[in-house]
């Protein structure tokens, strides 16, 4: 059997969920994972043991204190054994991943949404094709959330190599969110906004769902382009942020094509919007043909009363 | 004095509609631009030529129709322009176009290059951070804001929100959309464009271990359930959490 290499995802300082995700589409791909952790701290890798896995190593750098793409692949591929490699199609894991094929000489597939034995799917065009590709040999890959289910849990049989990289680059200051609220990109559940709120203010609204929910809220390009209250890193769209959440809930959004390259592989979504002809139904699994102002009200009790 | 490289790619206009037919995407009616995080990408690179003095060279890969966006960049305002490509080559993996593409950066004797964060095409993001590590230089992608006082400093996300990081050395950086207005070509700049001579350089590729099977339309969803007004409201957020399982 094949070896593979996943590269386990790190979130606040912990092993994300989708790593468990990363081991099926190991299992997918016909191959036997080894997980590597990249750390500090070694203790982080003990939640990195799944069934399935034949080891986990947790590559102990100073590295990965900060960001830095050179050492990272570096000390990722001095530790990791030979196969294919596997990460999350997170912006920064799909960074690292593309740097450790490059080292390595391998070829990248990113984004991949489907597995079928050496071929592989992933979106292009933003979504609006799709493209499968056939392996023949080892390659890197990123394998986007929510599409696996996740592996079960085992306990991890973990073992530590020392391994970090040279450094090229110094994080001078780092300036945290003004909201502590999720960012579009890492949040399961999202609220986006478009030209229809009216005025930026509006998202006030929306911002009070996000919070029930714990969801991030999103807006359309119009409403970027609008208003300057909105910043880009809320945009969700062809130039903006490629999302899939579990659920994905369109106030006040037409569905130009610009916007549903963006998020139309969400797993659920929900429109409101007062025009019946607007493109967004026709990709929505509920749809609302009715004010945000009315509505925004009773979805918000809603969905209260579901999490009280 | 830096010797500046910008990395630009033809694709499909962003609002073009993307026709399959068969088992491959139709592009034979499409209007081609250049990839619109590449804009970033030459703007930041027309800054830093700016601050530090020097020249900007965008550099594509592909067969002679890539030559329009060349002229598009010259146009913006970059100094030199050329095009990397083999006769032999075709559907090069991301493995060829990345080693490609480093050997043309070497030959230009570049100390900097810029690319958009992905290309509006594969959406993949693997060209900047691949070809740095082929060059043994640090990257740092999806920037939204550089300064060049002394050095190269740029603005990147990062889990806490946005950290400034500076650069030392040689690196690829790849720019997102960001704060910065790009500038457009004036009549002066699309004038000498016509005149441009784009330079063509080769190159060696490593033969592709991934290759195209088909390509498809995205899948169709099933009709979904549409209601009218908003009281139903409350008859969704059940169905989120009792029929879809999300809430």
């Amino acid at each position: 059997m094949t070896e593979s290499v996943i590269i386990a995802e790190l979130n606040k300082g912990t092993v994300a969920a989708v790593t468990a995700e990363l081991v099926s589409a190991a299992l997918a791909l016909g191959t036997t994972p080894t997980v590597v952790v990249p750390c500090t701290e070694a203790s982080v890798a003990d939640s990195a043991g799944f069934e399935g896995v034949s080891r986990t190593i947790a590559v102990k750098g100073e590295c990965f204190t900060n960001y830095d793409a050179a050492s990272w692949a570096a000390a990722i591929d001095a530790a990791a054994p030979s196969g294919i490699v596997i990460a999350a199609a997170t912006p920064q894991s799909k960074d690292v991943a593309a740097r450790v094929a490059a080292r390595r000489g391998l070829s990248i597939v990113q984004d991949v949404v489907a597995i079928e034995g050496m071929n592989l799917t992933s979106p292009i065009y933003s979504g609006k094709a799709m493209q499968t590709v056939a392996l023949s040999g080892d390659a890197a890959i990123s394998v986007r959330a929510n599409v696996f289910p996740p592996a079960v849990s085992s306990t991890a049989s973990v073992s530590v190599v020392d391994q970090s990289g040279d450094v090229a680059t110094a994080v001078q200051d780092i300036i945290a969110r003004a909201s502590a609220r999720l960012d579009v990109s890492e949040a399961n559940i999202i609220i986006s906004g478009g030209r229809g709120m009216g005025s930026p203010d509006n998202f006030s609204h929306l911002e009070k769902i996000a919070d029930t929910l714990g969801a991030a809220v999103g807006a359309s390009r119009a409403a970027v382009d609008t208003w300057e209250e909105i910043p880009h890193s809320m945009q969700v769209g062809q130039t903006g942020k490629t999302v899939n959440p579990n659920l994905y809930i369109a106030v006040g959004i037409s569905g130009a094509i610009q916007h549903l390259a963006g998020m139309r592989s969400s797993k659920y979504i929900v429109a409101v919007n007062k025009d019946a002809d607007a493109p967004i139904f026709a990709h929505a699994d509920y749809g609302i043909v009715a004010t945000w102002e009315d509505t925004l009200p009773v979805l918000e009790s809603a969905f209260s009363s579901m999490m009280a | 004095m830096a010797n500046i490289v910008v990395l630009v790619k033809r694709v499909p206009d962003t609002n073009a509609r993307i026709v399959v037919s068969g088992d491959r995407v139709d592009l034979s009616a499409i209007k081609w631009v250049i990839s619109p995080y590449d804009e970033f990408a030459i703007e930041t690179a027309l800054q830093h030529k700016e601050a530090a003095g020097g020249t900007v060279t965008a550099l594509t890969l592909g067969p002679s129709d890539a030559d329009k966006v060349l002229k598009d960049a010259k146009a913006i305002g970059v100094d030199e322009i050329v095009r990397v490509w083999d006769e032999s080559w075709n559907d090069l993996d991301s493995n060829g176009v990345q080693s490609a593409l480093a050997q043309a950066i070497t030959g230009l004797g570049a100390e900097v290059v810029y690319c958009g964060k992905t290309a509006a095409d594969t959406g993949a993001g693997s060209t900047g951070p691949g070809v740095a590590e082929r060059l043994g230089w640090a990257s740092v992608s999806n920037i939204t804001n550089a300064s060049f006082d002394g050095g190269i400093t740029v603005t990147t996300p990062v889990e806490a929100g946005s950290a400034r990081v500076s650069v030392s050395g040689n690196a690829v950086i790849s720019c997102d959309k960001g704060s910065m207005k790009v500038r457009k070509p004036n009549v002066k700049g699309i004038m000498m464009a016509k005149r441009a001579q784009v330079k063509l350089v080769s190159a060696e590729a490593p033969s592709s271990t991934v290759s195209i099977v088909s390509q498809s339309p995205p899948p169709a969803k099933p009709a979904g359930k549409k209601f009218e007004g908003a009281s139903s409201a409350e008859e969704v957020a059940r169905l989120l959490r009792d029929e879809a399982n999300v809430i």
